[in-house]
């Protein structure tokens, strides 16, 4: 058995441990990697930039902890720059544990601005969360009607027409757009039901695992931005100039896929190299 | 920082710690963590569903704060998509079982009448027409090209799955052409997926730095439980290691 045979038949526990140190060493480290800035997150940053004052966003916060890692380094660098900006952010949940993640990002950026630039961030004056509804198709289509068809309270059962921001703002023609941030198929809800149905300017943020599968969609007009996992998150991150976790992970993934590259070549020159050999004899 | 913050952090490393031990072998920590999540997801959902669905959707709008006999003054009218739903429950009766297919053929009766429409006209009918486009110099000549490959990789894709029709010739040429469009596309998909996977490893990795830092930044009681946790850890590792060693020890000797 030569070398490169031996390494295609190498125990997967040494391939989990290199990878393990390389990522350890690298998040360790202190370094950067430059970001290529791709058309499709421009756009949503664009959009978002372009608003005035006193304009609105839907985001919707439609993913669980499992997907935190990706999703989280979106939603905070969007509400950031919207809240900066004045633009008033209408939030909703539609994924069973999404609340979670949307109160924890919700809170997290109110205090984060306020550190940060000093601003007071009102909750139900510049920012409202309405809270969590089953059966995403029904509540996608019911918000195209009304809001109150499906939060006639927010989250914290505050009635919604009580809240100052809510006051005039009756459907998704009220909002300039929707970013869409999500680790589940209720995007095709949102593309089928919110744009397709009620021609919502439609933004989506998704997992890399999703990621490919929207393209057509973009390029279609149907979504007007898409943000693509970890690599998304980063390149919002550093169009709005504000480098955060997604930014630090970017430069860490380097390292690991170039390992990746390396064991999947030395796989299939291990392989080529046994086919050979079998071939020979 | 506050030590209620601190102790869900270890736990929340503690747990990741128990998680990852799967990589090696299947052991009682990952057990242990594995029924951790299943379960807290469960009750999680369950104790949501009911007060983002059941309560504001139902329970309020049928009582409207009045006692629980004074229906009528509510809806009443919400009892019928209630009944519906308890009729659901029959799924599990062997002999009555049949009761429950009223209340899905009404959910699946509006569900393919609302979707069917607006799934043609935007999966189907938006996404044909965009493709079949004549191509788009005008925006560019690498948006052009990209037109072009768009329209030979979705016909020659879609000869690929033409079974009726012997792959031979210049039809099987076609076809072979859309499969290397196929492995371009799950190639993309399969980097994303990577992409993807390491980055939640990352996260936990983030996360277990910043607990350390955060014991070091804290008191001498935070570092005391990341020094303790870590030294755990260690151990474990050692002992698993011995375990190993001990094991191939005790093996025959192949003859």
């Amino acid at each position: 058995m030569n070398f490169f045979e031996r390494l295609s038949k190498l125990d997967r526990r040494w391939v989990y441990l290199i990878l393990a140190g390389v990522v350890v060493i690298t998040v360790l480290m202190k370094f950067s990697t430059p970001i290529r800035i791709n058309p499709e997150v421009r756009a949503i940053y664009d959009f978002v930039e372009s608003r005035k004052a006193g304009s609105y966003l839907h985001l919707a916060v439609d993913y669980d902890p499992g997907s935190q890692a990706e999703m989280h380094p979106m939603t905070y660098a969007i509400m950031e720059q919207a809240l900066a900006k004045d633009i008033k952010i209408i939030m909703t949940a539609l994924s069973p544990n999404g609340p979670g993640m949307a109160e924890q990002a919700m809170l997290n950026i109110m205090d984060s601005v306020r550190l940060h630039t000093g601003k007071e961030v009102v909750y139900g004056r510049d920012i409202c969360f309405l809270g969590y509804k089953p059966y995403p198709g029904i509540v996608i289509l019911s918000m195209g009607q009304n809001y109150r068809i499906s939060f006639p309270s927010d989250y914290y059962n505050t009635p919604t027409d009580s809240l100052p921001m809510m006051q005039g703002i009756v459907n998704y023609s009220n909002v300039d757009g929707i970013v869409l941030i999500t680790g589940t198929s209720g995007v095709d809800y949102w593309i089928a039901y919110a744009n397709g149905r009620y021609n919502a300017p439609l933004a989506v943020g998704l997992t890399g695992v999703m990621a490919a599968d929207y393209y057509p969609y973009l390029k279609s007009g149907q979504i007007f931005g898409l943000m693509g996992g970890m690599l998304g998150a980063a390149e919002y991150e550093t169009l709005a100039g504000r480098p955060a976790r997604a930014m630090e992970a970017m430069r860490v993934q380097v390292w690991a896929h170039m390992v990746i590259i390396i064991f999947i070549l030395v796989g299939n020159i291990g392989f080529l190299a046994s086919r050979r050999r079998g071939g020979a004899r | 920082m506050s030590w209620e913050t601190f102790l869900w952090t270890t736990l929340s490393v503690a747990l990741t710690l128990c998680t990852f031990s799967f990589l090696y072998r299947d052991n009682p920590f990952y057990k242990f963590s594995e029924s951790l999540f299943v379960g807290v997801g469960a009750g999680y959902f369950t104790i949501i569903l009911i007060y983002n669905g059941l309560v504001p959707t139902l329970i309020d709008r049928l009582w409207v704060g009045q006692p629980w006999w004074q229906i009528w003054g509510g809806r009443w009218w919400y009892i019928i998509p209630a009944l519906l739903g308890v009729l659901m429950w029959f799924r599990f009766s062997k002999k009555k079982s049949w009761i429950s297919r009223y209340p899905i053929a009404f959910y699946i009766g509006i569900a393919t009448g609302v979707a069917i429409p607006l799934e043609m006209q935007n999966r189907v009918n938006r996404q044909l027409a965009d493709t079949l486009l004549a191509p788009n110099f005008s925006a560019g000549f690498t948006a052009g090209i990209s037109d072009i490959i768009i329209i030979i990789g979705v016909i020659c894709s879609l000869f690929y799955f033409f079974f009726s029709v012997a792959h031979k010739g210049t039809f099987g040429g076609i076809a072979k052409i859309g499969i290397f469009i196929l492995m371009v596309g799950f190639g993309a998909s399969f980097g994303y997926t990577v992409m993807g996977r390491i980055s939640l490893f990352i996260d936990r990795v983030q996360s277990i730095r910043d607990w350390v830092k955060m014991g070091s930044d804290g008191t001498g009681g935070m570092m005391a439980i990341v020094t303790i946790v870590s030294l755990a850890v260690v151990l474990l590792i050692i002992l698993e290691i011995m375990r190993h060693l001990r094991n191939k020890a005790a093996e025959p000797t192949a003859q």
